[in-house]
């Protein structure tokens, strides 16, 4: 099979020393790893279907992966796979400022899109807190998230169209530019979010929005969580949708200082940051009606971002809080429940208590505007016993999140990391509905196979 | 895991290697990523293949070895690692390795490291000797007509590449410019000076105006006479015996107990002396020592901004336009960033313009420009773009690599653009300052 790799790619872009592939092991997912037989780098649509005929007839599994920043190990090699690393696809094919589209090939990388966005004077908002490296095509395999959901939405609330190449090497192009489409069933929807279990995502298509005209970017602190998730519901009762409302424990805000230095009340039990955008008069006007809210629910103190640079720095390092955490014990394991918005209050105390009663260190932080938190377990993968405990608080988080009427994922996918919580979320209709389309669309299992449901699983 | 070979990997503390939870926050920062795209050459490649020789998957390969000295070490992904990982420990560890190993030795390599790590190096009297028949050679026409009559085609080919970007040497060192102690009329404070030896070879200039600003600062200034490399060279090159051996000669020569600071002027030197203190750490007779070296180690930029340095006085006409090239080891490695460029708005006539990628590498590197040839001159063109686009007359920068490195490339491209230490810019501004004094 590496022969004829070589031969349709070239040897420069086939790896299979150990050096080379040992370092496309993992994601950004901790304590998961896996060692593929080889590495290679397609440079065209049509190399990534020659690839994958390949694969077929070797019967190799093959793993999709961009710039492998995922968040629930979908990118980790499955042993002796083939890993398609999509960086080369790597060109902004078309900005359309009439129909407000952007056509890119999947290994652009995100921050790229938002910038060439943003020099037309258009917008892109979906923003995970990779973004400065993770791709798009990532992006749009695990639906991510990031800090504007609240009001934007995800990255598939932007996807008008998408290439994509089936298990057997057939390229097909789904969707379109029209605003309105009805023809059959809408197919791209199916590979947003199929986790490279599906077919491999080689264009996209993206719609864009004007740029909002201004932004305000507060920050308020608490003695207590509690006021702050009040102030949150607060806001949504007013009726005022953030473009980002985001929650930081001390834990959290702690590291994320120690890291960016971007004068952060260290001191402050919880923090909420908030930014509004749109016409200058109407965010002039939200932001004020906030920080009378935040001061209503107790805040102790309740601050404006002064330069729009700061509001932008703030957010960044908003951003670094995943890695930030990392600073305080040697294995940091991201998780992402999600609940109804109206139960986030409920959910933080839960967790608190998890962790208490497990004796384990958590930070949590998160997307409080849209009910999608990351509690965060600070551990160490050596200390078995610890891990046992971890692994008992995350069934009892989930189990709760469920019973609130959530969900095991809300932005980084299920991959190997949550595949085990799956079934309980879905009950057994929509299980077995989602393991028919896998095996319809990929009948030999190669696509990235054990990722969101074992291969083996009795039907 | 499998038992792993006992090597400066496996001896590591394991939660150094587990720091790093490959977020990738640190790809779009590292330039060798940048420029292959391939996960190995990156900080979390790098760290993935020290940790599967940590944990027994991997032997110290060759092709690892490569990989170590293919990093630049310009630690951008320290800067941009939210987890804290300590890149700087676990690349000397590797490289310490590598060399243990010897999986990269072969006759012509170990002849070099040796002639210049254990001997060119760790004699101060003999690279000063070399750097003086150096300047013998450049200055007295023989280089020149050497290169006229085509005789530098007999050199070998990797040779031949370098010879242009060889630092010119100074006509005199520092100590032929500096005395051994140069004091103002009512000190505030006594700190001592170190010349470097890149520095004293080839800018010895910039030891001048180190000494002059702290003199105009109310310093009275030690220089002590024939000092030695601070073994930074040997440290990031696996070379861990010899830096510890040069660090206790450093401190037998500057005992920090006399001063109130030692000042280091190089990016790349100053960002290992600060280090000292972990360096000998486990010396019984250097520890306590190294630790207040340690503690009083500064950067001069750092120095002059903790005293309050004088504004100078004074309003040219012509405005000159400047711009900052950060040393990668005094921004990352130092995280100095802010006080040079207070020094440089400081300085009357010069109108600071940002640079894109500031703070990315030149590619002088220590000595990566020679070993790493092609990657250097990559980086060298990049940088030279960035400069060139700010419209800038004056790059100031801080550290004797980078200096020569940008300054051979605009000589190269034929272009006017002088660099220049922020500390010569600001001790001409002094100086301008007295001129102007006496001729009313």
């Amino acid at each position: 099979m590496i022969s004829e790799l070589i031969r349709c790619l070239g040897a420069a872009h086939v790896l299979t020393a150990p050096e080379d592939i040992i370092p496309y092991g993992f994601d950004g997912t901790a304590a998961l790893s896996g060692t593929a037989r080889a590495v290679v780098f397609p440079g065209s649509t049509a190399e990534v279907a020659e690839v994958l005929r390949i694969a077929g007839r070797h019967r190799v599994p093959v793993v999709a992966r961009g710039s492998g920043t995922g968040l629930s190990g979908g990118s980790v090699p499955v042993p002796s796979s083939l890993v398609v690393c999509l960086l080369r696809l790597n060109r902004i094919l078309a900005l359309d400022q009439a129909n407000l589209t952007l056509l890119a090939e999947a290994g652009v990388v995100t921050q790229r899109i938002y910038e060439a966005a943003n020099a037309a004077g258009l917008f892109y908002p979906p923003d995970p807190g990779s973004m400065k490296i993770s791709t798009i095509g990532g992006n749009v395999a695990e639906n991510a998230g990031g800090l504007r959901g609240l009001k934007y939405g995800v990255t598939r609330n932007y996807v008008m169209g998408l290439e994509v190449v089936l298990a057997d090497g057939t390229v097909c192009t789904l969707g379109n530019q029209c605003v309105k489409d009805v023809a059959g069933y809408s197919l791209k929807d199916l590979f947003i979010g199929s986790e490279g279990t599906l077919g491999l995502i080689t264009r996209v298509l993206l719609r864009l929005v004007p740029q909002p005209e201004s932004r305000r970017t507060l920050l308020a602190t608490y003695a207590a969580t509690e006021d702050a998730a009040e102030t949150v519901s607060a806001i949504i009762a007013a009726r005022i949708i953030p473009c980002t409302l985001e929650f930081l424990d001390q834990k959290t805000l702690r590291c994320v200082e120690d890291f960016a230095h971007v004068g952060l009340p260290v001191e402050a039990a919880a923090l909420l940051l908030i930014e509004v955008d749109g016409h200058p008069a109407a965010t002039e006007e939200e932001a004020h009606r906030i920080e009378e809210l935040c001061r209503g629910h107790r805040a102790q103190t309740v601050r404006r971002a002064a330069t729009p640079e700061e509001g932008a720095a703030l957010a960044a390092a908003r951003r670094s809080a995943f890695s930030a955490l990392a600073r305080l014990r040697p294995t940091t394991i991201l998780e992402d429940a999600t609940v109804p918005r109206s139960a986030v209050a409920a959910m933080v105390r839960f967790i608190e208590a998890t962790g208490r009663k497990h004796c384990l260190e958590i930070g949590t932080f998160g997307h409080f505007g849209d009910g999608n938190l990351h509690p965060t377990f600070l551990t160490d993968e050596r200390d078995q016993a610890e891990m046992a405990r971890v692994e008992e608080a995350m069934k009892e988080i989930f189990a709760h999140a469920l019973s609130l009427g959530g969900t095991i994922t809300g932005e980084h996918g299920v991959g190997l990391a949550k595949k085990q919580f799956l079934r309980a979320q879905l009950g057994e209709g929509s299980y077995q509905l989602m393991r028919q389309v896998k095996r319809t669309l990929d009948p030999a299992g190669l696509l990235n196979p054990g990722k969101i449901f074992d291969p083996g699983d009795a039907p | 895991m499998k038992a792993a070979e006992a090597n400066a990997l496996t001896g590591l503390d394991y939660s150094t290697l587990q720091q790093c939870m490959h977020c990738g926050m640190c790809l779009p920062t590292c330039p060798t990523y940048v420029e292959t795209g391939r996960e190995r050459n990156s900080p979390r490649g790098r760290i993935a293949l020290m940790r599967a020789i940590a944990d027994g998957d991997l032997a110290v390969t060759k092709g690892f070895g490569e990989e170590m000295y293919y990093c630049l070490g310009c630690l951008a992904c320290a800067t941009a690692c939210p987890a804290g990982v300590n890149y700087p420990e676990l690349f000397e560890a590797a490289r310490f390795a590598v060399e243990e190993e010897r999986v990269l030795a072969d006759p012509g390599r170990d002849l070099v490291r040796w002639a210049t790590l254990r001997v060119l190096f760790a004699h101060p009297r003999l690279l000063r000797a070399t750097g003086r028949l150096l300047w013998v050679w450049q200055a007295s026409g023989l280089e020149a007509l050497s290169r006229r009559l085509g005789l530098t085609r007999l050199l070998p080919r990797r040779l031949r590449a370098l010879e242009p970007q060889a630092p010119r040497i100074a006509a005199r060192f520092s100590d032929q410019l500096i005395a051994r102690y140069e004091a103002p009329a009512a000190p505030r404070y006594r700190v001592a000076v170190l010349t470097g030896c890149v520095q004293d070879l080839a800018f010895p200039e910039v030891n001048r105006a180190t000494v002059d600003v702290l003199l105009a600062n109310g310093c009275a200034v030690v220089t002590p006479r024939t000092q030695q490399c601070c073994g930074s060279l040997h440290a990031h090159n696996g070379d861990q015996a010899t830096a510890r051996e040069l660090a206790r000669r450093l401190i037998d020569a500057v005992d920090p107990r006399q001063f109130d600071a030692i000042i280091t002027n190089a990016g790349g030197c100053g960002s290992h002396l600060m280090h000292y203190d972990q360096l000998l750490a486990e010396d019984d007779a250097y520890a306590a020592r190294a630790a207040e070296w340690s503690r009083k180690l500064r950067d001069i930029h750092v120095w002059l901004v903790e005293i309050g340095f004088r504004r100078p006085r004074g309003r040219p006409d012509q405005p000159t336009i400047a711009t900052y090239h950060e040393s990668c080891h005094l921004v990352h490695g130092q995280k100095v960033s802010r006080e040079p460029r207070e020094i440089l708005r400081a300085v009357p006539g010069l109108e600071l313009r940002e640079c894109a990628e500031a703070s990315w590498c030149c590619g002088s590197a220590g000595i990566y420009n020679i070993t790493q040839p092609a990657t250097a001159a990559w980086l060298q063109e990049r940088k030279l773009g960035h400069l060139r686009n700010t419209g800038a007359q004056v790059v100031a920068t801080a550290n004797p690599g980078c200096q020569a490195q940008i300054a051979n490339g605009f000589r190269q491209h034929g272009a006017a653009t002088v660099v220049r230490h922020p500390v010569v810019l600001l001790a001409a501004a002094y100086r301008a300052e007295r001129g102007m004094g006496s001729s009313p």
